[in-house]
């Protein structure tokens, strides 16, 4: 049995809104074989990865909270994605917003002021900006390969921070516990219902998404980005700058993944410590996918790793599995959601040895 | 022994994984497509390789293990790449996050647990040699097959005609496809290649550099060993000379800890990756050259016209 590919005339419209759930059912159904293998019963094991979690208002609240960094740096990676700059280092622009922010509360904790919040914010951006600026820096000017010098640079912010949090800014009050100061009240980002501990961060995660999605949709940087992805000679024709796109994609999505990196310690740690992200970063390139990079699908994609982090910690509890499974599982979607996309440009086409195959197919093998 | 030897032996135990890995994906890469998920295949090498060994009490089976479940594992990427046309830079990514999840999975029982290093194959003759004796002919399997590697690939690109089609289909696929070769075959068994070569790796890892299993023990070399390839531009000597230049940096800092110099100890540990970017930037600045050296179909999709 052979697979083969032909070519649609137009992309499936039908497809690009279904690949993404025949996507999600693959990854359930392989995901209770997977629990299956483990020796646990798969239905209950789905269900309390799965529904559980969506029963509870503590979790509800769990899933927003998670579901903020990762939409808030998928949005930015769905532009950097869109115009063909491939950053995969927002999980170290994520870590250096969060010390970038973390200066103030950190260093000047003395100061106590209505302005510390915006002021973290803002910094925390510019850190994560600043951090993507490396990448683009040494993309536009020494044409030096994006994906991998970010990702070098995700490791190096993880040395960083450990560096940091055990050295010049451990806290003289945690008895040699690797960790800063406590933030002060002020530098906490407020939650933003009574019912539980969604914060502010998940605000900022909509708006991000929505007025992306508004400058993709409806303004001419949006038409730039498509352009630029998709054929770079044709948006040189139009006269649109690659090396200035690569700056403009970077530098916001360094920007939303210090915003994310700010937002979590704030509102979620309350501190820095050596290890601040269960690998948001990361996990947010699944994300941008799976929302078909899209940043309204981004939201929605966004709450459903969000929902197998917390699944992930359920099971943990329940099944005593290990919560690796979490990580399988956002690799197998990532997987599936990678092999749906093709059903949008291409029909699937199986062909038996043996069938007769017709002259002109022939001639052309 | 003398210090100078023992530094060097630490040296040749860095590269291996580093020279594997990258000649796995020099190859797959002159084949025209772009693997990112070496980091996954590796630490699946390693998971594989330390979980045979535990079984069977024979790191060879160990080895074997690795490479069978590295190429196993590039199938995936091969399937969705090849096969389904998917975005190679994406599938590259997925592989090496599901290979970090799996791993992850299959050495929970294996953590903590003192693994079995693989013995050491004396040379006859050759390993009574001073100095050069026991550093290069008193090695592990791993490491001469390495250098074996290194030469027969380099023979096999560039003196066999399958050599040839490989670098045909990866500096233009149209052509190639045109002129009757099996682009999709070729270009799985480059991807598989690669795959085993990345196993074998992680092989290393968990039996020779530090033998027991520990989480994401792969800690970035298999990008380490993309950027290499990019070093090497495409040439097995090369990442064999990189290689060794990476190990040095690696173990240097090692070193540099134990001397204690007073330096923080993260900021020798970001020493290899650091260094890897600077590599990268004073080996891809000349725009030309790059050009010149990259596989021209590198990364793009094909789909064989009927």
């Amino acid at each position: 049995m052979r697979i083969e590919l032909e070519r649609r005339p137009r992309a499936s419209a039908l497809y690009a809104i279904l690949s993404p759930f025949i996507a999600l059912v693959l990854t359930v159904i392989a995901g209770g074989i997977m629990f299956w293998l483990l020796g646990k019963d798969p239905v209950s094991a789905l269900y309390s990865f799965f529904v559980e979690p969506l029963l509870d208002v503590w979790s509800l609240h769990e899933i927003a909270i998670k579901a903020a960094p990762l939409i808030l740096i998928g949005v930015g990676l769905s532009v950097c994605y869109r115009s063909n700059n491939w950053n995969i280092g927002a999980e170290g622009q994520f870590i250096m917003g969060a010390i970038a922010g973390a200066i103030v509360p950190v260093v000047f904790h003395e100061w106590h002021s209505p302005l510390v919040l915006p002021l973290m914010l803002v910094f925390g951006m510019i850190g994560g900006a600043l951090y993507a600026a490396i990448p683009a820096f040494l993309k536009a000017n020494m044409n030096t390969n994006e994906i991998l010098s970010s990702l070098m640079l995700v490791y190096i912010a993880q040395l960083f921070l450990d560096w940091m949090v055990r050295g010049p800014w451990r806290s003289p009050e945690a008895y040699n516990f690797p960790v800063t100061r406590d933030f002060a009240p002020e530098a906490i980002l407020p939650e933003i219902l009574t019912s539980g501990r969604t914060n502010l961060g998940f605000v900022f995660a909509i708006v991000a998404a929505v007025l992306v999605w508004f400058m993709m949709r409806y303004t001419l940087k949006g038409f730039e980005i498509s352009v630029l992805g998709q054929s770079e000679r044709a948006g040189r024709f139009a006269g649109f700058s690659s090396r200035r796109m690569i700056w403009f994609s970077l530098l916001l999505s360094g920007a939303l993944a210090g915003l994310a990196g700010i937002a979590e310690v704030s509102g979620n740690i309350n501190k820095l410590q050596p290890v601040i992200s269960p690998g948001y970063g990361f996990t947010a390139i699944i994300v941008a996918f799976l929302g078909r990079l899209n940043p309204l699908g981004i939201i929605a994609a966004g709450l459903f790793l969000a929902l197998t982090y917390v699944g992930g910690e359920a099971v943990q509890l329940t099944l005593s599995v290990s919560d690796k499974v979490t990580r399988v599982f956002q690799g197998l979607l990532l997987f599936f959601v990678l092999s749906c996309d093709t059903l949008i440009l291409y029909k699937i086409r199986l062909v038996f040895p043996g069938r007769a195959v017709p002259a002109a197919q022939q001639g052309a093998e | 022994m003398g210090i100078v030897e023992a530094i060097l032996l630490t040296v040749i135990t860095a590269a291996t994984p580093l020279v594997l890995a990258a000649l796995g994906e020099l190859v797959t890469e002159r084949a025209g497509v772009l693997n990112l998920g070496v980091e996954g295949m590796m630490i699946m090498g390693a998971v594989l390789a330390f979980a045979a060994t535990h079984a069977t009490g024979s790191p060879y089976l160990g080895i074997l293990a690795g490479i069978g479940g590295g190429a196993l594992f590039s199938l995936l990427f091969g399937f969705l790449t090849l096969t389904l046309v998917a975005n190679q830079v994406a599938t590259g990514l997925a592989l090496t996050i599901l290979g970090l999840g799996i791993s992850g999975q299959i050495g929970e029982a294996y953590v903590g647990m003192s693994g079995t290093k693989l013995p050491q194959i004396a040379i006859p003759l050759l390993s009574d040699i001073p100095f050069v004796g026991p550093l290069l002919f008193r090695q592990d399997l791993i490491f001469y097959l390495s250098i074996a590697l290194v030469i027969g690939v380099n023979w096999f690109l560039f003196k066999s005609r399958t050599g040839l089609k490989i670098r045909a289909i990866g500096d233009n696929h149209a052509s190639a496809h045109a002129l009757g070769i099996g682009v999709i075959r070729i270009r799985y068994l480059a991807v598989m290649f690669g795959g085993a070569c990345a196993g074998l790796a992680g092989a290393q890892l968990s039996l020779v550099y530090t033998p027991q299993w520990v989480e994401n023990m792969s800690a970035g070399r298999g990008w380490i060993a993309l950027a290499l390839v990019v070093f090497a531009s495409w040439r097995p000597w090369r990442v064999l000379a990189g290689g060794y230049l990476f190990g040095a940096v690696s173990i240097s800092q090692l070193h540099a800890q134990a001397l204690g110099l007073g330096i923080p100890s993260q900021f020798l540990s970001a020493l290899p990756y650091a260094a890897t970017v600077v590599v990268l930037v004073l080996i891809s600045h000349n725009r030309r050259t790059t050009l010149i050296n990259t596989p021209a179909s590198l990364g793009k999709p094909f789909v064989p016209d009927r």
